[in-house]
């Protein structure tokens, strides 16, 4: 049976939520994680797509959750030139859907607790100090109280607006996604594909990360701003019909990733946000797995630490803002400052890139000479590299 | 604003843009509170499937 109380009370049973649990509960806290759905990984939203390097932090690499592994990020650019990176290391299309309840099943052989179906409805406060959950399970209401709330709760991002956290995304730093898992296509198993242009993907890319010889995941992120008149579903199929005019739509999923920097606030007495809902996704790249799990640890740890000090209040947790800055945040901030630019390259500028990447050697192309060829050949295009390393690091 | 069920996915991309927080989503369905929603209307444009249209259902 679920208790009446825990140290710690996780919001999400995603990759970071099931992380933060992990850590937490290996620091000697008390832990329970809420999940509104029926099992964690479902339903998936998720390109599917991690670096070796990234996940080999956390967990050693298994084939049951493994679709593809991947050696090859193409850029394709507007007027259909591609670009062949080989040089960012091994990467890994998952299957979320199994991925996720290995790293649950992961946080509660540490001595967690999960409980599914459970629908966080909001925070309990005593004189303005949070001190629990409110959730609704199989029709009722529940209560479970705790000394630290951790949201985990994605996109989303109610549990910090109930703390009184400013959580709301301007249109300008969401992507709006759609994507197909689709089957009965010819691909080069071991390739990524990214497509580009202000009329394949205004603000954003286009995806084809494959999950075996025949099947892929098929999507589309376009910046919130621009997708008033028409929306990713239109951008997709267009492509579909020229790209996979055979293909079969199997699964289809709509969702939207955040491309801010990390929230000003992260941390509060008796809280902590990570992942999606604390906006800890690359905003370039959108990639959001590997980033929410290293924040996930330092938040689970110092969690963790809280517990064993008895230390709930903001002044403590905010060791974690701290280590997450340093660790990743600071970086994010920087990809943040440079979306913007990214958002609004113009088709020329996208086939000039493209063009320059291979008008390098393969051999030479790693990100210093890169910027070493292109302060030679052209400054302005430092920038715009930069940024298509980032870009082909979402492979990673 | 009004929520159209027989698209909506249930992603809360909606909720994320939120100014108020006046989207709920639930395991089953998202439910918009026109008692504090003020019309701004950024649910409506990032919408990845165009399911939320101006409107009291």
């Amino acid at each position: 049976m679920t208790k009446s109380k825990y140290d710690v009370v996780v919001i999400g049973a995603g990759p970071t939520g099931s992380t933060a649990a992990r850590f937490a509960a290996e620091n000697g806290a008390s832990v329970l994680i809420l999940e509104r759905d029926r099992e964690p990984g479902i339903p998936v939203r998720c390109a599917e797509g991690v670096s070796h390097a990234g996940l080999i932090r956390f967990i050693e690499p298994d084939p049951k959750w493994i679709a593809a592994k991947i050696e090859v990020a193409k850029l394709i650019s507007p007027n259909g030139e591609v670009a062949y990176m080989h040089q960012n290391g091994t990467g890994y299309v998952l299957e979320r859907r199994i991925f996720d309840t290995e790293l649950c099943n992961i946080a509660c052989s540490k001595g967690a607790e999960l409980l599914t179906k459970a629908d966080a409805i909001g925070l309990i406060f005593e004189n303005e100090k949070i001190i629990g959950v409110k959730y609704k399970y199989l029709g009722e209401i529940k209560e479970v109280f705790c000394n630290i709330v951790i949201g985990a709760d994605g996109i989303e991002s109610r549990v910090g607006r109930w703390a009184g956290i400013k959580t709301d995304l301007a249109l300008e730093d969401v992507d709006t996604c759609v994507q197909y898992t689709m089957t009965n296509i010819n691909l080069d198993e071991e390739a990524c594909e990214f497509y580009f242009g202000q009329n394949v993907s205004p603000g954003g890319y286009l995806w084809v990360f494959p999950k075996s010889k025949t099947t892929a995941n098929v999507g589309i992120g376009i910046a919130g701003h621009l997708a008033e008149k028409k929306g990713p579903k239109e951008y997709l199929d267009e492509f579909i019909e020229k790209r996979f005019p055979n293909g079969k739509i199997n699964y289809t999923v709509f969702g939207g990733v955040p491309t801010a920097a990390t929230l000003k606030e992260i941390v509060k007495d008796n809280i902590m946000l990570v992942g999606d809902a604390a906006r800890q996704v690359n905003p370039i790249t959108g990639g959001g797995i590997i980033q929410g799990m290293v924040a996930a640890k330092i938040c689970g740890i110092i969690a963790g630490e809280a517990v064993q000090n008895s230390k709930f209040e903001k002044k403590f947790l905010k060791k974690y803002r701290k280590e997450w800055d340093k660790e990743l945040g600071n970086n994010q901030k920087v990809m943040f400052s440079l979306k913007e630019k990214f958002m609004c390259m113009t088709d020329e500028r996208f086939n000039n890139l493209v063009k320059f990447c291979n008008s390098v050697p393969q051999e030479e192309f790693t990100t210093a000479a890169l910027f070493k060829r292109a302060v030679k050949d052209d400054p302005k295009l430092v920038l715009d590299i930069a940024k298509a390393f980032v870009v082909s690091k979402l492979k990673k | 604003m009004k929520v159209n069920y027989e698209l909506c996915d249930i992603c809360g991309t909606c909720a994320g843009v939120c100014p108020v927080d006046g989207i709920e989503i639930g395991e089953f369905k998202v439910n918009i509170d026109n008692e504090i929603c003020i019309n701004c209307l950024k649910c409506l444009k990032v919408c990845p499937i165009k399911a939320i249209e101006e409107g009291v259902s």
